[in-house]
């Protein structure tokens, strides 16, 4: 096992030690990563498969595949402690975040994107709006999911560092080339098989947490009482009812910016118009399959609180320490927020199941790294390499270079991963840079599907207006504090507000240019239209289909089970 | 996926479970005699757990193998 030598270079402060069989549980899993690999390398050969897996996927492999390219390591260890340290107002990001979106995405975009056989959202843009629209959207992309993939990969290195004592660099190499390697086989065919397999994996070794947690709680009940005892004053577990105010709930945010910021402009720019998400969907084998992949994503999604949330909840309830901020934890060496799942982890997990839940962790940063490699080849070779370098080449050609891109991309990650190493404070500006393209994406693309006097100028001008305005926001507010108050709506607003209100805007602005620019520009002929505006487009009829099997009535059952949720917790 | 000849990815996840299953279950009957220093130790859960997983794996493994009715 060539793991074995690196591993046991551990330092000597950690939270967790691994027994011979966690050991050889992680070992396995990279075994069989990378095997799914070569395996999978004889069914890529062509263009088709390697970048949209063959558009073979059934709905089930598409739909788990799209949930757990969002479902990273850095996802489940971020948002356990910001359940810490929020309580479960943290699952609105499940919840309200993204249910709604997933949903709208399966129903009303997918056949958009699905029918006019585009390979990416870029290429969405150069059918409707054209190349400078493309360009911008491939230029930003590309650049921001290789910058986001190694800020997750340092991350997720600092984590192991600080869980298990490895080393850094061996947790950066070995987990990027292996993504690296099975991608560069295998394309996205490797990339969603894996995913799956992560998928399961995550579930398995992060549910006991919650499972073992609520029995020593006493169950839900019990949870809220030792929750209240340790933590009196505002309640960590309403949903709801504590945002009436700013100032009445841990995180300083008011129900218009969740409602709005979050559950309109942040979530549907994310789930509708992020590649990395929707290039699963797009593999599907069908358009059924297209529309109902998201739709078990949501369910799925709906459910994946109570593996990420609940933990942190439950550390709140019977920890003996009380978790801190990161920079007070490394100043006074206590455990920070961001350690709770691990702590968890430990607290629970004997030898076999720590590496299990280890290997989840793990798999949950490889499974996020492969989404990112595997759409910036995507973008890469097929909005700007091929528009602009080799516009008639071999599809084999554009296999290679897809290829040879995914290593580029773990190359790139693995340099941005050392200089943000050297220049900590880059990673929040990085984060904020990815947030500020989405909002305006998401105007722009939807009304492109949806307006058909949506014209060319207008997308790009709009796209390019909302995301100079969401920069705009924020540097305003770096540059002035005190400007808070009017971005969102209070000087009590904390950071999360912030991002919510500044999409928000972002999106107006892009909608009111796209809309103004459009009525003072010519539209596209009807017959440019076709396959990509809602009212030209034949979408196919699901008469003959059962009502049982149609992608609407798992829409509404899941959308039922989301409004009961959220009455639930209320 | 219906490829011809193409192993199913079911079977890949059933196998990997049914060997972690086996692992864990190992070390959960190890623990009978030495416990893990952990909380709720006496519940055993790597046991159950490793049952679990043996009992997914084994029914995703043979349903899914590349072998079944050839």
């Amino acid at each position: 096992m060539p793991l074995l030598p690196a591993i046991l270079i551990q330092s000597a402060s950690r939270l967790v030690s691994l027994s011979g069989v966690d050991m050889a549980i992680i070992a396995l899993y990279f075994v069989a990563v990378l095997s799914i690999g070569f395996y999978l390398k004889r069914y890529t050969k062509t263009g088709e498969d390697f970048f949209l897996a063959g558009r073979e996927m059934t709905a089930w492999i598409a739909g788990l595949s799209f949930l757990a390219a969002n479902l990273g390591s850095l996802e489940m260890m971020g948002w356990a402690a910001a359940a810490y340290q929020y309580g479960i107002l943290a699952t609105h990001w499940y919840w309200i975040g993204a249910i709604p979106a997933m949903l709208f995405l399966g129903l009303v975009m997918m056949p958009f994107y699905y029918i006019s056989k585009t390979h990416s959202v870029p290429g969405y843009l150069k059918l409707r709006f054209g190349e400078s629209s493309r360009v911008l959207a491939a230029v930003c992309f590309g650049l921001m999911t290789v910058l986001m993939s190694g800020i997750n990969m340092y991350s997720m290195a600092l984590v192991l560092k600080v869980v298990l004592g490895w080393d850094i660099h061996f947790s950066i190499w070995v987990s990027s080339l292996t993504v690296g390697l099975y991608v560069f086989l295998g394309g996205l065919l490797s990339a969603i098989f894996n995913e799956v397999l992560q998928f399961v994996l995550i579930w398995f070794g992060a549910l006991l947490i919650s499972i073992i947690g609520l029995i020593e709680t006493g169950g839900w009940n019990g949870m809220v009482a030792r929750i209240a005892h340790n933590f009196p004053g505002p309640s960590y577990t309403h949903l709801w009812s504590t945002l009436g105010s700013f100032g009445d709930n841990p995180m300083g945010i008011h129900w218009i910016g969740i409602v709005f910021g979050l559950g309109w402009v942040i979530s549907f720019g994310y789930w509708t118009t992020d590649f990395l998400v929707v290039q699963r969907v797009l593999a599907a084998k069908d358009l059924r399959a297209a529309k109902m992949a998201p739709i078990i994503g949501a369910g799925f999604k709906m459910m994946v609180p109570f593996i990420v949330i609940l933990p942190g909840l439950l550390g709140l309830a019977v920890l003996p320490e009380h978790l801190v901020g990161a920079d007070q934890a490394s100043a006074t060496g206590s455990h920070s927020y961001n350690e709770v799942l691990p702590i968890m982890l430990a607290r629970y997990c004997g030898p076999g199941l720590l590496g299990l839940g280890i290997t989840a962790l793990m798999a949950g940063f490889m499974s996020g790294m492969a989404g990112n490699v595997s759409a910036f080849a995507t973008v890469w070779t097929y909005d700007i390499y091929r528009p602009f370098f080799r516009k008639e080449a071999p599809d084999a050609h554009y296999v290679s270079v897809g290829r040879w891109c995914t290593l580029l991309g773990v190359l790139v990650s693995i340099g941005t991963a050392y200089f943000v190493m050297q220049f900590h404070s880059i990673m929040d500006y990085v984060q904020a840079l990815f947030s500020f393209f989405v909002a305006p994406l998401f105007g722009t693309v939807l009304l492109g599907m949806l307006w058909r006097r949506t014209t060319p100028a207008g997308g790009f001008w709009g796209l390019l207006s909302g995301t100079c305005s969401a920069i705009g926001l924020w540097a305003w507010v770096k540059i002035n504090p005190a400007a808070l108050q009017y971005v969102a709506l209070s000087p009590k607003a904390k950071d999360m507000a912030e991002n919510m209100y500044r999409a928000l805007w972002s999106w107006i602005v892009c909608v009111i240019v796209t809309v103004v620019v459009s009525y003072m520009t010519r539209p596209k002929p009807v017959e440019e239209l076709t396959g990509l505006v809602y009212g030209y487009t034949k979408l196919p009829s699901e008469s003959g289909v059962p009502v049982y099997q149609r992608p609407i009535f798992w829409a509404c059952v899941v959308g039922v089970v989301f409004v009961i949720l959220n009455i639930i917790f209320w | 996926m219906h490829r011809s000849g193409m192993i199913s990815i079911w079977f890949f996840v059933g196998t990997l479970l049914l060997i972690y299953g086996i692992l864990i279950l190992g070390a959960g009957l190890y623990g009978l005699s030495h416990p893990p220093a952990v909380v709720l130790a006496e519940l055993h859960a790597g046991i159950w757990w490793g049952l679990l997983l043996i009992l997914l794996g084994t029914l995703y493994s043979v349903r899914f193998s590349p072998w079944r009715g050839r």
